[in-house]
């Protein structure tokens, strides 16, 4: 079943050497799965997640063929209607704990807020749930990091806490923009495993950005690939290997791989017929599981 | 689950030092500040032994006088003596009220307090949701009008501005009363409490004093707010900016707050820190520098006081005003400082 369904997504802002597009008519649709979004630095990855949630600043403009929740369309809705659908319908985990928490708020205090704003209901309904959630988190002592400030716990912790308060209200959606950059190997491999569960549990729909090629093959069901602002091929994450377009072959090729050792890896040499140019499709049916 | 008792006591003794050092650099602030009053003191052109005496003393009368007060000692014991009588609030006799520079010193100072204090708030109330909405709505109407305002009040000289005052509301309108603290029927029939007459009125329960108070120092006090107004709104809008921009607002409208709530549970929960300092800066900069102010408007105030002792040579007076000023600065920096421990949860 399709949850998102995005065509022909556009991302302009206006600069003083003309108009800059940081997204350049993208389509794809999201079904309860875990859908991956790869591509270098700056090629829009979470322009399109700000997009899907309204939350592109002016002077950004958005503009697209169609975007649609669940049948319906959610482009420039009024705020107050797009409001009762961030949180509640679609959220987002962001890139860095540190900077994605409230200062001088307790981390109850926030997860709290997340939740009361959607489901309603009296503080210590909300508290108990809170606390539910960080337990789903995995969070040992869960009543401690309740009344704790955000500089108080440790970058993972953070951002299990910031998955735990995205989760509470239980959307339908959840748009990861690397959720796991800021976090060292060992502890990513924990809090990947923590979001993939929850999403499975839920039947959610997951869209994970990253600019991790090898996470996201381990850890999606299919993948975007994204280059200055176009998706350049999509590909189920089993058929990475096997993907045809020189970008993702590229990206391939410099990553170290254990069963191929080579001295030196390769350079990525941009070719700028890339930036125009058909998106590259394994089969309609992975593209688009749910039929066009 | 506590933690464990030790970590405890590091923190409490960490604090204790952070305190135990703030205190330190306080005392020596005011150390320095007694210091340059003294120099200034020996190094004016006025001789205060003749201040004493008076011109036509005799060169014997005279001598006793300077060894009375200490001048033949070395510089150092007339510090340490200096130091030993501001410390136990003896800034000598005013040369032109005749009065104990403490006495002149309690009745002036509740007056600059008051204006300051009125001031002070009118410049916060309005001040800060003006800068607040500036920020939110960047560029937009309330922006634009905010810039001109704070312009303005940047830009107008006070004594125009006062005189304008008093020409249009006084003058022409009738609607406040002219200079002065009171009208000449209250003058003297509120009994003395605080030394504050707003407060004072109401503690007596004079409802007729109290309204004759407000409608004295709501023009001096407004003119005032206006340029604490003008510091504080400009200073409140770049302090929002700031936050604005901040990674934990996006999470907050991710969230799916209203505007409002993104801005004033969560942005400006993180600006009150800052702009503590920034208020209590503002109050301080009032409580020195409504001389004119005080003057324009007849206000019987420290600034006033000040100026008049430095203009008769009075020095005893003006140093020990100048004491009394900076000590008030650095009390409010040592309150503001305060504040910001007890608020900011990472100062913990
Ligand atoms: N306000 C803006 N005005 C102009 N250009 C912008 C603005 N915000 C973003 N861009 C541009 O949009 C492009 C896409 O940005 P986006 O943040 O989506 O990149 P990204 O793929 O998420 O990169 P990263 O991996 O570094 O996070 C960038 O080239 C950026 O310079
Ligand atoms: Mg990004």
């Amino acid at each position: 079943m399709t949850l998102l369904s995005v065509r022909n997504l556009r991302v302009s802002f206006p600069t003083r050497q003309g108009t800059f597009e940081a997204v350049r008519g993208i389509s794809f649709d999201l079904g309860r799965e875990r859908l991956g979004v790869v591509g270098e630095s700056g090629s829009g990855k979470s322009m399109t997640g700000r997009a899907i949630l309204g939350l592109v600043r002016p002077p950004g403009i958005v503009t697209a063929d169609r975007m649609e929740l669940e049948g319906q369309p959610i482009l420039n809705l009024p705020e107050g209607r797009m409001r009762r659908i961030r949180g509640r319908r679609i959220s987002m985990v962001m890139q860095d704990p540190k900077f994605s928490l409230n200062p001088v708020m307790t981390i109850g205090d926030q997860i709290v807020e997340a939740y009361r704003l959607h489901a309603g209901g009296a503080k210590p309904a909300a508290r108990q749930k809170a606390l539910e959630m960080l337990r789903a988190v995995q969070i040992r002592d869960p009543e401690r990091v309740m009344g704790a400030y955000p500089h108080e716990v440790s970058g993972g912790m953070g951002q299990r806490i910031m998955i735990a308060m995205m989760l509470a209200p239980d959307p339908e959606i959840l748009i990861a923009d690397e959720p796991t950059s800021a976090l060292d190997v060992s502890v990513r491999t924990e809090v990947l495993n923590i979001m993939d569960r929850l999403v499975r549990d839920r039947g959610m729909g997951l869209i994970f950005i990253s600019h991790d090629l090898n996470l996201v093959a381990q850890f999606c069901d299919r993948v975007l690939i994204m280059y200055a602002g176009r998706i350049v091929e999509t590909l189920a994450a089993k058929d990475l290997h096997q993907a045809r377009h020189p970008y993702t072959q590229g990206l391939l090729n410099s990553l170290p791989r254990l069963d191929a050792p080579v001295d030196r890896l390769p350079v990525l040499q941009r070719q700028d017929s890339w930036r125009e140019g058909d998106t590259i499709t394994q089969s309609l049916e992975t593209e688009f599981p749910g039929g066009l | 689950m506590p933690p464990a008792p030790n970590g405890r006591a590091a923190a409490r003794r960490r604090r204790a030092r952070s305190i135990g050092g703030t205190v330190l650099s306080l005392v020596l602030t005011l150390l320095g500040l007694l210091l340059v009053t003294f120099i200034i003191g020996r190094v004016m052109p006025i001789d205060p032994v003749l201040k004493v005496v008076g011109d036509r003393a005799t060169q014997a009368q005279y001598d006793a006088a300077y060894q009375a007060m200490g001048l033949d000692q070395p510089l150092y014991i007339q510090f340490a003596r200096y130091l030993g009588d501001v410390v136990t609030g003896d800034f000598g006799r005013s040369i032109s009220t005749g009065q104990l520079v403490v006495d002149d010193i309690k009745r002036v100072f509740p007056a600059t307090v008051e204006l300051a204090t009125l001031g002070t708030l009118i410049g916060v109330l309005i001040g800060v949701p003006l800068g607040v909405i500036a920020a939110a709505r960047r560029g937009g109407v309330v922006d634009q009008v905010a810039r001109v305002v704070a312009l303005v009040g940047y830009s107008m000289p006070i004594f125009w501005l006062g005189l304008m005052g008093l020409l249009v509301f006084y003058g022409i309108l009738g609607w406040v009363g002219g200079p002065g603290r009171q009208g000449i029927i209250y003058d003297g029939m509120i009994p003395t409490v605080t030394g504050l007459i707003l407060v004072d009125s109401l503690i007596a329960g004079d409802w007729g004093a109290f309204k004759d108070a407000f409608s004295h120092i709501i023009l001096p006090a407004s003119l005032l707010g206006y340029f604490s107004l003008a510091y504080i709104s400009r200073m409140t809008r770049s302090f929002m900016l700031e936050q604005l921009s901040a990674e934990y607002i996006t999470t907050a409208r991710v969230k799916g707050l209203s505007e409002r709530a993104v801005i004033w549970r969560h942005a400006f929960r993180n600006i009150r820190i800052p702009l503590i300092t920034v208020i209590a800066l503002s109050f301080g900069s009032l409580l020195e520098g409504s001389v004119l102010t005080e003057i324009i408007f007849s206000w019987p105030g420290l600034g006033q006081y000040i100026t008049k002792s430095l203009l008769a040579g009075d020095m005893n007076a003006v140093l020990g005003g100048t004491v009394v000023v900076g000590t008030c600065f650095v009390a409010l920096n040592l309150l503001s400082d305060i504040l910001y421990r007890v608020l900011d949860p990472r100062s913990k």
